[in-house]
C-alpha cells in the first residue's frame, strides 16, 4: 500500500499534470529570474564597493560564486531526479534528468570559466591544479559524461538507467568539492559564507550576492523546466506518430 | 576600473551563458508545441 505522500508525488510526477502546472509557474519564474539577476549583478557591477586587496576584479565574484553554487546544487537535483528514476521509475525523472545535465555542464563551465578570468588577474595563472578547481573539473567531466551516456543507447530507458547511475557514483564528488578547501591547502580561498556561522564578508558585497545567486537559481529552474516541458511534448509527438505508424503500416 | 577587461568578460559570460540557454529552450519547446499541434490539433495543449 502507498502511502499519501508518494501518492502526491506520483500524481505530480505525470507528464500531462507537469505540462500544466509547469505553464502556470513558468511566466512568474521566468520573470523574478531576470529581475533578480539584473538587479544582483548590476547592483555587485556598479554599486558594490571594490575589495581594498583584490579591486575591482571582486566584482567577478557575484557571477563566479552563483554559478559555482548552482553546478553543485544542480548536480544535486540531477542526483535526486537519477535517485526517482531508479527507485519509482517516474517517467519525468528520466526527463529531468536529462535535461539538467547540460544546464548543469553550463554553468560549471561559467563558473570555471570566471574563475579563471579572476584567477589570473589574483594569482598571476588560468589555472592551477589545486583541489578545489580539479574538483569542479571533475565534476564538469561528470555532467559531461550524464550528457553523453543519457543519449549513447537506441533504447531511451538504458540511456536514463545508466545516467542516472553515473550520477548516483558521482555524488560522492560533491563534498569533495564542498570541503576541498578545509581538507587540503589550497590556493582557493575558504568559504566566506557558511550554514554554521556568521558571514565573513561585509553587507555590502553580501547582500548583492545572495540576490545574484537567488536570480541564477530561478534562472536554473526557469531553464531545467522550459526543457523538461519541451522533452514531454517531443516525447509525446514520438508517441503519436508511433501509434500512426503501427496502425497504418502501409504508409 | 581595474582588472577591468576580466571584469567585463566575465559579466558577458554570465550574462551570455544563461541567456543562451534560455533562448534555446524556448526554441525548443516552442518548435514543439507547434509540431504536436500539427500532429494532434483536438489534444489538449498546455
Amino acid at each position: 500500500m502507498s502511502s499519501s505522500p508518494n501518492r502526491s508525488l506520483h500524481r505530480f510526477a505525470n507528464p500531462g499534470q507537469f505540462l500544466r502546472l509547469s505553464g502556470a509557474v513558468l511566466p512568474y519564474l521566468a520573470i523574478g529570474a531576470a529581475l533578480l539577476t539584473a538587479l544582483g549583478l548590476g547592483w555587485g557591477l556598479f554599486v558594490s564597493p571594490a575589495d581594498y586587496q583584490q579591486g575591482d576584479a571582486v566584482r567577478i565574484m557575484y557571477v563566479h560564486v552563483p554559478a559555482a553554487w548552482l553546478a553543485t546544487g544542480g548536480y544535486t537535483g540531477l542526483a535526486v531526479c537519477s535517485a526517482m528514476s531508479l527507485i519509482w521509475r517516474h517517467p519525468l525523472a528520466d526527463l529531468a534528468a536529462a535535461e539538467i545535465g547540460p544546464v548543469g555542464a553550463g554553468f560549471t563551465a561559467l563558473c570555471l570559466a570566471t574563475g579563471s578570468l579572476w584567477g589570473k588577474p589574483m594569482w598571476g595563472a588560468w589555472w592551477v591544479w589545486d583541489a578545489r578547481l580539479t574538483s569542479v573539473l571533475v565534476l564538469f567531466f561528470l555532467y559531461i559524461g550524464h550528457v553523453a551516456l543519457v543519449r549513447a543507447f537506441d533504447d531511451p530507458t538504458r540511456g536514463y538507467r545508466a545516467g542516472a547511475i553515473l550520477a548516483l557514483v558521482g555524488v560522492v564528488n560533491l563534498p569533495i568539492v564542498k570541503f576541498s578547501v578545509d581538507w587540503w591547502n589550497t590556493l582557493h580561498q575558504p568559504a566566506s559564507i557558511k550554514l554554521t556561522g556568521a558571514p565573513t564578508m561585509a553587507p555590502e558585497m553580501l547582500w548583492p550576492l545572495a540576490i545574484a545567486a537567488l536570480g541564477y537559481t530561478l534562472c536554473f529552474a526557469t531553464i531545467v523546466t522550459m526543457r523538461t516541458r519541451a522533452a514531454v511534448m517531443e516525447r509525446r509527438i514520438r508517441g503519436l506518430l508511433m501509434a500512426r505508424a503501427a496502425s497504418d503500416p502501409g504508409a | 576600473m581595474t582588472h577591468l577587461a576580466f571584469v567585463a568578460v566575465a559579466y558577458a559570460l554570465g550574462v551570455g551563458v544563461p541567456l543562451a540557454f534560455a533562448l534555446t529552450a524556448w526554441q525548443r519547446a516552442a518548435a514543439a508545441r507547434r509540431k504536436l499541434a500539427a500532429i494532434d490539433p483536438r489534444g489538449q495543449r498546455p
